[in-house]
């Protein structure tokens, strides 16, 4: 095993980098598109909520893998091919970024839409009462309170998606289990090489979840 | 009270939620200065009534004329109004993610009605009148009900609302703070506040009301001073109500 991480480790922690960059990228529009989305689901608009209602049951409703092959091929291919549009191409990081931002974008507008519904709704009545517009009691009170109780589902997700970069491996984006996957092929040496990864993920993840943990803590001092 | 002066005039208010008919058409006028105390079985529109006051129930038909501005206009700007008329809730409703002192300060500042400094100085004087002046720096989970009450009228006071609405301000607390929620509500009466208030505190309405409102099933059956309407009701249902209440 130090073997196989003497001679590949650099690949590997290259590789993961590339891993954390995706899901960087993907987490940060995700944020964007579930915090848009989730506040449509709880407007009075019906074309709103039709539309929150639309977009996460469609999302929800198809796998990844299918997701990831259907923006990598086949947007470039309905554009080219049928649309004859021309010279539409996705990089694989384009592709996973937009993929990983969707479906992470989804499950976000989920929680932050029972975030926001968690907060009793007196709340926004005295709000509104006192003269403040829906959006600006929106953001001085509802939010600020909803953030508290979507934290841990929001990390729980982020590690969902962080651990999801290793389906865009199918589409080719040099992340870390499409790397992995060159260093069997050339090793023969699985077990090893795979418990590296494995190791390598684990590591990862416990650091995020040592830095959620401390942020929730510091949350909660700040505004009980 | 001053009646020459009619503050809220209500004309035919009506309120349907779906197939539900909680108002009926309920017609009446408040005065400036005048305290008027709604009475009434549980789901008889009382709360309703008073949630269309300040528009936070849109109405159905009819019309609410506040300082001759008719608020059931589309065109009028509902948010200007409530800076005017405020409103104190059963379940104070007090912002959780701010202490005392920024609770009172939120709205004044962010409507740009004074700056930080006449904020803070406002704040300072609606708390010392409701007795909390310790209290600034708290958070609403540290405050006992009778407090978080009080504080939710400093709340109001600190945007200089001349009519004040309270839905069943005391019915949340424990019997030993009722006093002292009512105590601060006689106060404002004294100084001249427009106050509608539907509670269920009868001897409140009875020493500090000057007219007291019956309703029931979505209209108001019987009106009067409260000698009249305690000391001699004229509508069966209200003797009824009466007879199970005091």
């Amino acid at each position: 095993m130090i073997d196989i991480f003497n001679k590949y480790g650099t690949i590997l922690m290259t590789a993961m980098g590339q891993t954390l960059l995706l899901a960087l990228y993907g987490l940060f529009f995700a944020c964007i598109i579930g915090l848009i989305v989730g506040i449509m689901s709880v407007l009075k608009n019906k074309f709103c909520r039709g539309f929150a209602l639309v977009f996460v049951n469609l999302i929800r409703g198809v796998p990844m893998i299918v997701l990831a092959y259907f923006i990598f091929f086949g947007i470039p291919f309905l554009c080219n091919s049928i649309m004859k549009i021309g010279g539409v191409t996705l990089t694989a990081l384009q592709a996973g970024t937009i993929c990983l931002a969707l479906n992470c974008g989804a499950y976000m507008a989920e929680i932050i839409r029972a975030g926001i519904q968690s907060v009793d709704i007196g709340q926004m009545e005295a709000a509104r009462s006192l003269g403040l517009p829906y959006w600006r009691a929106m953001q001085r009170v509802i939010l600020p309170q909803a953030i508290r109780t979507m934290i841990p589902s929001i990390i729980n997700q982020f590690i969902i998606t962080l651990k999801d970069t290793s389906i865009l491996s199918v589409i080719g984006f040099p992340e870390l289990v499409n790397t992995a996957k060159n260093v069997v092929a050339a090793t023969f040496l699985s077990f090893q090489t795979w418990g590296i990864v494995a190791v390598m993920y684990l590591i990862v993840i416990l650091l995020l979840q040592w830095a959620a943990k401390v942020l929730e803590r510091r949350l909660k001092y700040e505004s009980r | 009270m001053n009646p020459d002066n009619v503050k809220i005039k209500v004309e035919n208010l009506k309120k349907d939620f779906g197939h539900l008919k909680v108002l009926q058409g309920v017609s009446t006028g408040i005065y400036e200065g005048e305290v008027v105390v709604v009475i009434g079985p549980s789901g008889s529109g009382k709360s309703t009534f008073l949630r269309c006051l300040n528009q936070l129930e849109e109405v159905t038909e009819g019309r609410i004329i506040i300082d001759g501005q008719d608020i059931t206009d589309p065109k009028t700007d509902i948010n200007k109004l409530r800076e005017r008329v405020g409103m104190v809730f059963q379940h104070f409703n007090l912002f959780n993610n701010m202490n005392v002192l920024r609770n009172l300060m939120l709205a004044p500042v962010d409507l740009k009605q004074c700056g930080k400094e006449e904020a803070k100085a406002r704040a300072l004087t609606m708390l010392e009148r409701v007795g909390l002046q310790d209290k600034i720096n708290a958070f609403p989970h540290q405050l006992s009900g009778g407090q978080k009450q009080r504080v939710a009228i400093a709340r109001s006071l600190c945007m200089k609302s001349d009519i004040i609405l309270f839905d069943e301000p005391t019915s949340a607390l424990d019997p030993e703070m009722v006093g002292e929620v009512l105590d601060v509500m006689k106060e404002l009466a004294r100084e001249g506040m427009t106050m509608v208030v539907v509670t269920h505190e009868m001897g409140f309405a009875r020493e500090v009301a000057n007219r007291v409102l019956f309703m029931s099933d979505g209209s108001i059956l019987e009106e009067g001073t409260p000698e009249e309407v305690f000391g001699n009701p004229q509508n069966p249902r209200t003797r009824d109500f009466l007879n199970k209440v005091l």
